[in-house]
């Protein structure tokens, strides 16, 4: 004899049905990790940008409830439009970081239109308000401090009173770092020159190891660079017995000997605070800026050549950096055509969005735009 | 009159695409045994290629999409090719042909958005017709390897691409990332449909192919190319205009490829920039060879790279495979291509013996009968 007649039954089902639809189910999504897609335009072990940011994912992928997603050498066409896609539609990710400058426009922000719902946190663009979609944003690092305190360090450790700079494109971003770098140098012997070699593009191993070698042939003999990958330019300086500083991702492991210091990337703080942010659903942060106070940049450990003076200048700059009390452009600053391009009595913090569209070389560099 | 049974009838016209199905079979046992070696699981690859390629509506989104702009590059090779022609320079094409579409709106601005998109279609090929039409002449006229000609060439294009955008016609505004004013909203090419993106390229590439084919197998200038590819010294002898032809066919190939760049500004880009230079010329002449430069091979052949390319973003993301095993894939494909390609001689041989043998056994029942 059963005791269950159709109408417990029902009501029987219908609870067990129903409960699908409780908070029961709700703490299990909770629970669901969030998937966060990385997209890299070059190899992530190219010693440089690419392994800047695979470094601070690789710690994102440590933390706890996050599942990572990864792709490299996806190029600024339609293929990183699909790749953000499928990530979405095959990985289900909630948060993509595409961490290349040529992402954004028009790729970022044509799918992220699409996507509402998924966060963009895209690397070095300039998100504006009420222009792009309020679930894009981006993030950058002043890594100019770091170059001004490369300079630092190299103004003590050159003998030829020359450095050399091998710079990828004359884009505003780069010439603050060649300028950052020089008055570095200048503050320690003002007589330093900075001689300047562009090579045309982001990553060509070939030219940048032949501008390493032409800068070394003209007496240069400490080399700094901004490049998509400083391997072949820090590995021909230690070749040819120079010294060298790093840039994006430390070098130190390609030249023990020469290698005195460099400006990283410390992207760790900024995906952290994006990916704490989707975790609990708190807005998109969609401008994100830091130096080395913040933690958006580190430098490298000094190496064996750098002198003990050299340590205590540019660790006691390092530490007014930090406290906020040092400005790296301070007027007047000349151009290396003569021109007052910062005017004496003006000083621009960091944050100042004038020094985003420079457009000269200081005095003291060898070269031209 | 003796028709072939079905069977060998069908065997005979499916025999041209053995080749073909033999490279694709051993190129993925190759591959699996690549893997297999390695330690990584060789049969969730290729179940993997297959998703991330076909599986999917999304898939092929991604394939057609990625397939689109190199049926106009291969087209760049192939249709010189026709003529005993080998040209590799489609990607300075491309970009000439980018660089007229995007400069257009500005030297004829307020147009109605379709004559302006055609407008723009007409420089592009224009632009990409006389670049690669050169490499023609100089061949005919002054005695000039085609080859390496055209290489050359490519580079002298993307030269003056980079040193137009970076100078005279750069944005103002554009300031990391150096490019052509941005084309207005109503210029953009949009997808086919909303629920299917993949923009306009894809169809003027299949068209391009199909009025290709219809050119090259049809019409009586293709059977005069025929013969100048064939032996130029008999053409020349039975009086065809042998220069004009060749340079028709470097004309109409630059045009494709200048098409392809008119497509990627107005449907990706929104303006020319340094991404445009995403090596669409080089897969292009891998398209074009491993179609044997038939028209409708080419939109095959694309299609099977787009969707190697589309899955090798998936082989990424779920096995962590690295970004080189899908370029292994692709070598695979073509060397065992161009391996399985000396079975040419062979299936013409077998082709005739088959219909040989069954010529006889009718004769022979004819007699009996």
């Amino acid at each position: 004899m059963s005791t269950l007649d159709r109408r417990d039954f029902l009501k029987l089902t219908g609870l067990i049905g129903l409960s699908a639809a409780l908070p029961l189910s709700l703490a299990r999504a909770a629970d669901k990790p969030l998937a966060v897609g990385f997209i890299y335009v070059g190899p992530r072990d190219d010693f440089g940008y690419n392994q800047a940011h695979a470094q601070a994912a690789a710690i994102i992928k440590s933390l706890p409830n996050v599942r990572v997603i990864e792709e490299e050498n996806v190029p600024e066409t339609v293929a990183v439009q699909k790749t953000m896609e499928a990530m979405i539609r095959q990985d289900g990710v909630g948060l993509i970081f595409p961490t290349s400058f040529g992402y954004f426009d028009p790729h970022v922000i044509r799918v992220a239109k699409r996507f509402p719902e998924v966060r963009f946190a895209h690397c070095g663009g300039l998100w504006q308000e009420g222009v792009h979609p309020g679930n894009a944003g981006s993030f950058f690092g002043y890594i100019d401090e770091g170059q001004y305190l490369n300079g630092v360090v190299a103004g003590y450790a050159s003998k030829s009173k020359k450095l050399g700079f091998i710079a990828a494109k004359p884009v505003a971003q780069v010439l603050r770092n060649i300028n950052a770098f020089t008055l570095g140098a200048r503050s320690v012997a003002p007589d330093i020159t900075t001689t300047v070699i562009f090579t045309g593009d982001w990553s060509l191993p070939v030219k940048e190891a032949e501008a390493a070698n032409s800068l070394i042939d003209q007496g240069c003999d400490v080399l700094t660079c901004h490049v998509d990958g400083p391997k072949v330019i820090v590995e021909t300086a230690e070749k040819r017995g120079v010294m060298s500083c790093g840039y994006h991702a430390s070098q130190a492991a390609l030249a023990p000997k020469g290698y005195l210091t460099g400006a990283e990337w410390n992207w760790e703080t900024p995906y952290r605070a994006h990916v704490e942010a989707a975790q609990k659903g708190a807005p998109m942060n969609n401008f994100l800026r830091g130096g080395l106070k913040d933690g958006f940049v580190k430098t490298s450990s000094y190496g064996p050549l750098v002198s003990d003076e050299a340590r205590a200048r540019a660790d006691a700059i390092k530490a007014q950096m930090i406290a906020g009390k040092l400005d790296i452009f301070i007027g007047p600053i000349k151009d290396n055509r003569g021109n007052v391009v910062i005017a004496a009595g003006t000083a621009h913090a960091q944050t100042d969005v004038v020094l985003e569209g420079m457009n000269y070389l200081v005095e003291g560099v060898r070269g031209q735009i | 009159m003796n028709r072939l049974p079905l069977l060998p009838r069908t065997i005979r016209t499916a025999l041209p695409a053995l080749p073909t199905l033999l490279a694709l079979v051993s190129s993925f046992l190759l591959f699996m045994l690549f893997l297999g070696v390695q330690g990584k699981p060789s049969w969730e690859a290729c179940r993997l290629v297959f998703e991330g390629a076909f599986g999917s509506v999304f898939a092929w989104e991604n394939t057609l999409q990625r397939a689109a702009p190199l049926m106009l590059t291969a087209l760049c090779v192939a249709l010189p090719a026709h003529a005993g022609l080998i040209i590799i320079g489609g990607e300075g094409a491309l970009v000439l042909g980018a660089l007229a579409a995007a400069v257009l709106p500005r030297i004829v601005p307020g147009l109605a958005p379709l004559p302006m998109l055609l407008g723009m279609g007409c420089v592009s090929m224009l632009a990409g017709g006389l670049w690669i039409g050169i490499n023609g002449w100089m061949r005919q006229k002054r005695g000039l390897n085609e080859t390496i000609g055209s290489l050359l060439l490519s580079y002298i294009a993307i030269a003056l691409f980079n040193q137009l955008v970076e100078g005279p016609l750069r944005d103002p505004a554009s300031l990391n990332k150096p490019s052509t004013p941005p084309l207005a909203e109503d210029y953009l090419i949009g997808p086919l449909s909303e629920s299917f993106q993949v923009h306009w390229g894809l169809v003027a590439g299949v068209l391009a192919c199909v009025l290709a084919h219809v050119l090259v197998r049809y019409s009586v200038t293709g059977f005069s190319l025929r013969i100048v590819g064939g032996n130029v010294r008999t053409a020349r002898m039975v009086g065809l205009p042998v220069d004009r032809l060749v340079l028709l066919t470097c004309v109409l190939g630059g045009a494709c490829a200048g098409l392809a760049g008119m497509f990627e500004v107005s449907a990706v880009q929104g303006s020319a920039n340094a991404a445009l230079i995403a090596g669409y010329g080089v897969s292009g002449i891998l398209v074009a060879f491993a179609a044997r430069h038939n028209p409708p091979g080419i939109i095959v052949c694309a299609i099977l790279l787009g969707g190697i390319e589309a899955s090798g973003s998936l082989l990424q993301r779920r096995l962590g495979l690295p970004d080189a095993t899908t370029l292994i894939l692709e070598g695979l494909l073509f060397t065992n291509l161009l391996a399985w390609e000396a079975l040419w001689g062979r299936i013409g041989r077998w082709r005739l013996y088959l219909g040989e043998r069954y010529e006889r056994r009718y004769a022979m029942e004819a007699q009996h009968g």
